[in-house]
Order: structure tokens, then sequence, then C-alpha cells
């Protein structure tokens, strides 16, 4: 058995954002002292009003050998953004 | 003793626990064995130096000699401090250091509940304030409590020796001093009576969970509430007033 407590990422909704967003990482024991130790790392100034902590071994992350393949197909793809219509005036802004 | 000199005398004893074991607690930042957990009594120790804060402004207050929360923490003697010896305890292991604050935890939880009701307003705001902090010192010391005792064979060993260590310095914080029952007579000070009862409940909750076995011996150490203490509180003093005491009225 590792010595080490394991990794968890922890995200946090702030005072007035709407989701939750990732601020770091720390150790703990289980989920418990995870969402406690994150209390004590990542809102001691007042930061969040929630919390979320994963284990990190949950999280399925892109390779980063495979940036290729994945994400330079879309570089050339300017027609996917949505710059190519005329927004009528009275529709306000988006 | 007048109902101010026993107000004044409360007081401190409610500023004084905090102020010293805010100390204590301290001496681990840059010690603990791992950065959670030295972030985590590094705001333990600041939630109880502002409590200490209040408690102690509000005493210098009511003695209404010209002193402040500052003169009261670095110009009294160790005679004139009025902290359960418990807090004065040095910290041992992590183990040790977080049972104490378990022990402590759980009664001054139950204390800041009666005092958010007192009829003083001042400490039934102040009390109102820091029972949030004191709820969460109390179930991260009490879960640390129930992961260290029921944990390892080293672990709990080490658990239940802080238990037997620490438990002797309990009985003091249910001992109620004939001093203040003037302030009980004038709803102040709350009643006290149920307050070991409630305790007791507690931390057996939690030493069952822990699978720790509470001392049958009941024998108490007393003597803090009127100023006699251990040896280790004038250690601590030395540290904490060196600074004020050469150079009194220092600030930067």
């Amino acid at each position: 058995m590792s010595s080490e407590w394991p990794l968890w990422e922890i995200f946090i909704r702030g005072q007035h954002g709407m989701s939750h967003r990732h601020v770091g990482s720390l150790h703990a024991p289980d989920a418990k002292m995870a969402i406690k130790n994150a209390r004590d790392v990542y809102t001691r100034r007042n930061e969040g009003v929630s919390i979320w902590a994963v284990e990190a071994l949950h999280i399925a992350a892109s390779v980063p050998s495979d940036k290729g393949p994945l994400f330079e197909p879309s570089r050339s793809k300017v027609y996917r953004h949505p710059t190519f219509f005329d927004i009528p005036d009275d529709a306000g802004s988006m | 003793m007048t109902q101010r000199e026993a107000l004044f005398e409360f007081l401190q004893h409610l500023g004084d626990n905090t102020l010293i074991l805010s100390h204590r607690v301290s001496e681990w930042c840059g010690h603990a064995p791992v950065i959670e957990e030295d972030i985590a009594l590094a705001n333990t120790a600041l939630d109880l130096i502002g409590q200490a804060q209040m408690w102690l402004g509000l005493a210098a207050e009511i003695e209404g000699a010209g002193r402040d929360a500052d003169a009261l923490t670095y110009h009294r003697d160790s005679w004139d401090f009025r902290n359960l010896l418990l807090v004065e305890r040095p910290n041992g292991d992590f183990g040790k250091t977080l049972m104490r604050q378990f022990l402590f935890d759980a009664w001054q939880a139950l204390m800041l509940e009666k005092l958010a009701r007192s009829e003083h307003k001042q400490i039934a705001a102040i009390a109102g304030k820091a029972i949030k902090e004191v709820a969460y010192h109390l179930e991260r010391s009490g879960d640390t409590v129930i992961g260290l005792g029921d944990g390892t064979e080293e672990s709990h060993a080490r658990m239940q020796a802080a238990l037997d260590d620490l438990w002797p310095y309990c009985g003091e914080m249910f001992n109620l001093d004939e001093r203040y029952n003037a302030l009980i007579l004038a709803n102040i000070l709350p009643r006290m009576d149920d307050l070991r009862a409630r305790w007791l409940s507690k931390v057996t909750d939690i030493f069952d969970d822990a699978t720790l076995v509470i001392p049958t011996d009941n024998f108490a150490h007393s003597g803090g509430k009127s100023g006699r203490h251990t040896e280790h509180l004038g250690h601590l003093l030395c540290e904490m007033q060196v600074l004020q005491r050469s150079y009194p009225g220092a600030k930067w």
C-alpha cells in the first residue's frame, strides 16, 4: 500500500461564478477530508460558496501527444465561428 | 468580589484559553506532517487568536483600567493568566495536538452555545461569531481523532497514549468557580449544570468510533482558573511576550 494519500482535484464555485472552476489539487485520505482540506487551502480568503473534490485517478484526460490529431483539424475551420451572420440591431448584444 | 471583577475574571478565562491554545497550535506552522494539515492548523490558530482578541478586548473594557487586549496579552505574568491547564500542555506529536484540540473544541462548542444566549449583549455577539469557527474546528479535530485512533497500530497506540495523558486535564473544564456565581444569578453566564454530561456524551461517541478507551481514573488537575499554572506556561509566555517586553509598545 502506498503511504501517500491519494491526490484530489479541487473545484470551487466563486461568490458570483456560475460554474465550479478548477483551482488546484491536494492530498487527503478520503473524500470528506479532501473537502475539509480544500476549505482550508483554497477558501481561506472567502473565495467560494461550494466545493467539489474529485479523486484525480477518476479524471480521464486527453493525451498530450495526441494534440495534433485532436486539436489541429479545428484550426482551419473558421466557418465554425458564428461570425458570418448579420445580427439585427434590435437583437441587442449577444 | 464584585460582579464586574467576576466578569473580568471570566472573560480572561475565555480569552486566555483561546490565546494560549492559539500560540500552541501556531508552533506547528511549517512543521506539520503534510502541507494541508499545516495550513489547516494555521487557520485554526488564526481563528483562536481572533477570538482571544474579542474576549480580551471586552475583558479590558470591563476592567476599565485603561488596558487593552494587547496589554493583557503581553504584559501579564503567568499567575495572571486564567486559561485551563489543558491548553498550555506541550504539543507532543501531531496526534496529541489533535487530541488536545478535540477535547477543548468539544467543550468550547458547548460553552459558546450557552454564551450565545447570555443576556450580556457583547458576550452573546462574540459567542455567536465564534460558534461557527468552533463548529468547524470540532468537526475537523473529531474526524482526525477517529482517523488516527481507528488507524494503524502505531497511530492507535499514540492516540490512546495522548488520551491517557490529557484526560486528567479535562476535569478542570467543569469545576465551575464559585466566583462566577454572581454572573449566573445575573443571567450573564448561563447555568452550566449539564455541560459535563453533554461533553462526555460527545467525546464518548467520537472515542467509540476511534476505538479509544476513556481512562477510568477521574483525578483532575486544577489551578489554571486561579492562576496556578504548570511550568510550561512560563516558557510559552517567554516566547510570546519577549518582543513587547524588550521593546514595550513596539509597532510594525
